[in-house]
Order: structure tokens, then C-alpha cells, then sequence
């Protein structure tokens, strides 16, 4: 078992300068199981549903899938928080207190998820002795995890992210719901820019740049919806298999921060997924075809309460930047794509500045009236993203392993016969996130 | 609108104490001025210099109270509850003809909603926030 207390990343870990070169570690790690938790709008405050139960769900089905006893198992990196509202200051629950080995976090298992949450309720992992923390979201946790085993601190590592959401509206407590405000948000909170704000602002300033129309962007959104609903480890798959969402359906849709609507705004809710990375020697013993990390990026935020659409490019380009620089591919090497989307227009950064399938800047918008479904030639965002499957900030990953695996059934791409061979993702935002390249080929 | 009243911390207490004297003052980065030959006004005030991590080459420099509109969206669902009863409203974001870099949001008072003309000229005002009577920035359009 690890001892001490688990610790964030140290920042030596990230990729986030442009000029490292290719990666040190290209090939040499690869994702072989995935395990999903169910789905859910809200907690329902049962303790089988709780974060903690479906984490652990989530770190056995990737086991599972991967066919690997838990005693192989010798890392853990766990993305920590949930995005949502914590449990805490509310009493732990009586059951589910009576359910797991807590620890003196009132939060874990509920709200948030440690490793000496997972190491005390999964006595089967026998043999962790590394645990690490990716904080943000599965994107950060998956840079970490892989360097971690290239760097060999670990040879087979799981990586966990879960996602609670609690009763009541959204982000509408704390703070939000104060009379007063104090630390950061002083200088912003009065005015209420939460939620899309940032991106609105960036989109008002993108259409004009580019002399493009919201209505052009209705495409995307109705063909991320359509991906979500052939997710089927997704909510709305699992929750609203008949919620198909057209062109006029988004167009009518209430404005959230005009000009983004409902349907630019992913949906909260609860889930939990687990990853199983490990080196390629050790990929090659195992029951599911390895998925290589060929590359990761970070990308850290800029100063100020508004990056500006000529901020955010900048910071997508310097994304794409490392992206190839690290991988040692190019543009047209790159066969899937799934970029981030929960706000939907941070996509159109990310694409523009990828060049990917020859998008350039101002050009998306125009790209989405053609084909892009994944049956078509240019399948964008395979997964449906947070629009198509909920906020968890996991499903661009989840898509990429199982389209180089060939196992993403409906969403299967057609692509190079069904058989593509590299995958780029990451998120969250385009000021600030974690990104890779995957690939079937490790050389 | 009412606003969620700010409450100052130790680095930031100047900042609001010149809100209730009706004035706007920001830091500015002495060494970075000198270097690059131009203003090196941050906001919103931090305990170092974002460009050098210096602290103690921060001065408070009174701003002009001049700016333009640069971008807005209209806010329909907003998770700040003193603000929900107001929806929707404008959201803009303000640059100071002091240092076009720096951003400031506004509600643009006295702006229909959505009828915000981008570029235009806004002057600063003070609004009183209704918690603790703390004076905020606010702009509207001149003219």
C-alpha cells in the first residue's frame, strides 16, 4: 500500500512549454481497459449510487475490460473533484457510512474522491504503491497517468474520474446565492458572469470576426446530440434515448448567456470512469487491442477576466502546437477528433487551430454544413462530447480508445475502411486544459 | 441592479476604498513600466505582478474613467440569485482607454438589453451595492 498522503501533480510532469520536442515517452504507455458507471441526473442519495460506489463500479469494469487481476495493479491517479455542489456541511449519511471505510474528508465517496478512499474500499488492490492526483478533469489525470509510467513511477496504473450531482439547480448555492462576495470573485461575481459567460462573450466576437451566423452552427450541436444518443455509456443514451434534437430544435432553444442556448450548455449529472493504462511491453499480454498515448499537452490560463477570442485561439494554437510537435505527426495524420465541447464553441477553436481535415480560422462554421457524421468523411467529434452525453468531461476519451480499438459500435467511424488509426482529445477549456494523441501504432 | 457587495481583503482594500471615493484605481508595475515603456496596469489587483512576480514594484495609479465596449452577451439564466430577478441583462466587457488590455465587466446601465453598441464610448460611475453600501465601478455609454 502507498504511505502518505496523495499529492497533485508536481508541474514537472505537464507538457506546457512549445520546443520540448517529440515525447520521451511516445509509445511507450497505452490505455487497455475502460470502465463506465451508470448514469444519473441527480444523486438520488442512496449509498449503491453514491460517487464512491460507482467509482469503485468504474475502477472494477476497467480491470474487467482489460482482463487484469486487481494484485497487477501498482498505480492509482484519481482526478479529485466533481465540479458539482460538495455534500459537506451536510451530515454523512447514515447508510453510507455504513457502506464504506471513510475517511476524514466529509466529502470523499460523496463529493470528491481520494485514493485512500479507493485503497480503503478496494482491499483487492493489493499492490498500489504510487497514487497520484490530476486535478481539473480526466484530461489532467490521463497526462499525469501517462507520464507517471513513463517516467516509472508505475507500470500499471488506474485512472478514475466521477462526476456528483447533487439536488437543486445548479452552481446555485454558496456564493452564488450570498449577499456578499469575497477572494477572487470580488472583481467579477457582482456583475454574474458564471456559467457560458467567457465563451458567449468569444462567440459574439467570433461571429462577427468571421462573419458568420449562429444558425450555421446548429449543425454541430444536432450532430454532437446525434453521437450522444449512440453512446450508449452515455445519460442521454441510458435517460432520453428519444431525445433527438434538430436544426429548428436548437434554433427555439432558450438562450443561457445569448448568444449560446440550452444546447450549448452540457447537462449536469452523475457518473463515474476509470481507465487502465499500463507500458507496451505489459499491452501486449492483455485482452484488449492497446491504445498508445503518442503525446500530451498542457496549456495553462492567461491573466484577466476575459481571454477574448483572439486569447483563446492563441491559446489553441499553442495547444496544437505541442500536440503535433510532441507526437511527431501532422494534420493529416490525425483520423479521429474530439475535442472538448461543454461550452459546444470551444470546439471551434480547438478545430481551426488542429487545421484539422484543412479547417483554418473562420472556417468551421462553414465546415459543419457538410457531412460530418461519423458514417460520412469527415467525422467530427465521434463522441457527441459533454452535448451529446453529459458533463464529465470523459467522453472524447473514452470515444477515442474505443474507435482505435474498433469497438465504438454505432459510432463506429467509416473512415480507413472503420479502422482509424490516431485520435486526438482533451479539454476542458481552450484557455486551459490537458490534450493527447493516441494511436494503434506505438512506432 | 443589486449587486453581491464586495468584500476586501488586505491587497485589495485600496481598490475599494477608492470605489467609495468615487474613484478607480488599479496597479501598476513600476519595473515592467520601465521596461516596457508603457502603462503595466493589471486587473483585477493580485499581491504580485502578473508579468515579473514582483511585489513590491505594484503602485495604485488613478485611472481616467474612459473606455470602450469591446464585447457583450446578455445574460438569461444567471447562478447569482440577487441578480435572477433582473434577467435578462447585458453583460459587457469594458476596455480602459489607460491600457486597452485591461478588461472590466458592466452591466452598461441605462442600455436597453441586447441593443449595446459595440466600440461606443463609456464613462465610469459608481453604484452602491445594497449589503454593506460598498461603491462598485459600473459604465454607461456617453452621449
Amino acid at each position: 500500500m502507498t504511505t502518505g498522503p496523495t499529492q497533485n501533480a508536481p508541474l514537472s510532469m505537464y507538457r506546457s512549454k512549445d520546443g520540448l520536442g517529440v515525447w520521451e515517452h511516445r509509445g511507450k504507455v497505452a490505455a487497455v481497459g475502460i470502465g463506465h458507471s451508470p448514469t444519473a441526473r441527480r444523486w438520488d442519495e442512496t449509498p449503491e449510487t453514491s460517487l464512491g460506489a460507482w467509482s469503485i463500479m468504474a475502477l472494477r469494469n476497467a480491470l474487467e475490460d482489460a482482463g487484469v487481476s486487481p494484485d497487477q495493479v501498482d498505480g492509482l491517479v484519481i482526478s479529485p473533484g466533481s465540479l458539482g455542489e460538495p455534500w459537506s456541511p451536510r451530515p454523512i449519511p447514515e447508510d453510507f457510512a455504513n457502506m464504506f471505510q471513510l475517511t476524514d474528508n466529509p466529502n470523499d465517496g460523496l463529493s470528491q474522491m481520494s485514493a485512500e478512499f479507493v485503497l480503503k474500499n478496494m482491499p483487492e488492490l493489493t499492490n498500489v504503491n504510487f497514487t497520484m492526483y490530476g486535478p481539473g478533469c480526466m484530461s489532467n489525470a490521463i497526462c499525469v497517468a501517462a507520464q507517471a509510467i513513463g517516467d516509472g513511477l508505475t507500470q500499471t496504473c488506474l485512472v478514475l474520474t466521477g462526476r456528483n450531482n447533487l439536488a437543486g439547480r445548479y452552481g446555485q448555492y454558496g456564493a452564488n446565492a450570498a449577499d456578499t462576495v469575497s477572494g477572487a470573485g470580488q472583481f467579477t461575481a457582482p456583475w454574474g458572469p458564471t456559467g457560458p459567460t467567457g465563451d458567449a462573450l468569444s462567440f459574439s466576437q467570433y461571429l462577427r470576426k468571421y462573419n458568420v451566423r449562429k444558425e450555421m452552427f446548429a449543425p454541430f450541436v444536432v450532430n454532437e446530440k446525434r453521437n450522444g444518443l449512440m453512446f450508449p455509456e452515455g445519460f442521454f443514451a441510458q435517460h432520453r434515448p428519444e431525445e433527438v434534437v434538430s436544426i429548428e430544435d436548437y434554433l427555439a432553444a432558450r438562450w443561457i448567456v445569448k448568444p449560446l442556448n440550452l444546447y450549448d450548455c452540457d447537462i449536469p449529472m452523475c457518473v463515474s470512469v476509470a481507465y487502465l493504462f499500463t507500458t507496451r511491453e505489459r499491452a501486449r499480454d492483455m485482452k484488449q487491442k492497446p491504445v498508445y498515448l503518442l503525446t500530451h499537452a498542457t496549456t495553462k490560463p492567461t491573466f484577466g477576466i476575459w481571454q477574448t477570442l483572439e486569447g483563446a485561439e492563441a491559446s489553441t494554437d499553442s495547444t496544437a502546437r505541442k500536440l503535433y510537435e510532441g507526437s511527431g505527426l501532422t494534420p493529416a495524420d490525425i483520423d479521429i477528433e474530439n475535442m472538448y465541447d461543454g461550452y459546444t464553441t470551444f470546439h471551434n477553436y480547438y478545430l481551426e487551430s488542429l487545421r484539422w481535415h484543412g479547417v483554418g480560422k473562420g472556417d468551421a462554421l462553414h465546415f459543419y454544413q457538410g457531412d460530418i457524421s461519423v458514417e460520412g468523411p469527415h467525422p467530427i467529434s465521434s463522441s457527441g462530447g459533454n452535448a451529446g452525453s453529459g458533463r464529465t468531461r470523459i467522453w472524447m476519451h473514452t470515444d477515442s480508445i474505443q474507435q482505435l480499438q474498433q469497438r465504438a459500435g454505432r459510432r463506429q467511424v467509416r473512415i480507413k475502411n472503420g479502422r482509424p488509426e490516431t485520435a486526438v482529445s482533451g479539454g476542458p477549456m481552450p484557455q486551459t486544459g490537458d490534450f493527447m494523441i493516441w494511436g494503434t501504432d506505438p512506432d | 441592479m443589486p449587486k453581491q457587495s464586495p468584500v476586501p481583503d488586505d491587497f485589495s482594500k485600496p481598490f475599494w476604498d477608492a470605489c467609495n471615493e468615487e474613484r478607480l484605481i488599479l496597479q501598476n508595475c513600476t519595473a515592467c513600466d520601465a521596461r516596457r515603456g508603457l502603462n503595466a496596469i493589471q486587473y483585477p489587483p493580485q499581491p504580485t505582478c502578473v508579468r515579473c512576480g514582483a511585489s513590491d514594484t505594484l503602485e495604485w495609479q488613478e485611472m481616467s474613467g474612459r473606455g470602450n465596449i469591446r464585447e457583450y452577451c446578455v445574460m438569461y439564466d444567471c447562478r447569482t440569485r440577487l441578480l435572477q430577478a433582473d434577467q435578462p441583462f447585458n453583460i459587457a466587457c469594458i476596455e480602459l482607454e489607460d491600457d486597452r488590455s485591461v478588461l472590466m465587466y458592466s452591466h452598461l446601465p441605462g442600455t436597453p438589453v441586447d441593443q449595446v453598441p459595440i466600440g461606443a464610448k463609456v464613462e465610469l460611475i459608481f453604484e452602491v451595492t445594497p449589503a454593506t453600501g460598498q461603491k462598485i465601478p459600473e459604465w454607461r455609454v456617453v452621449g
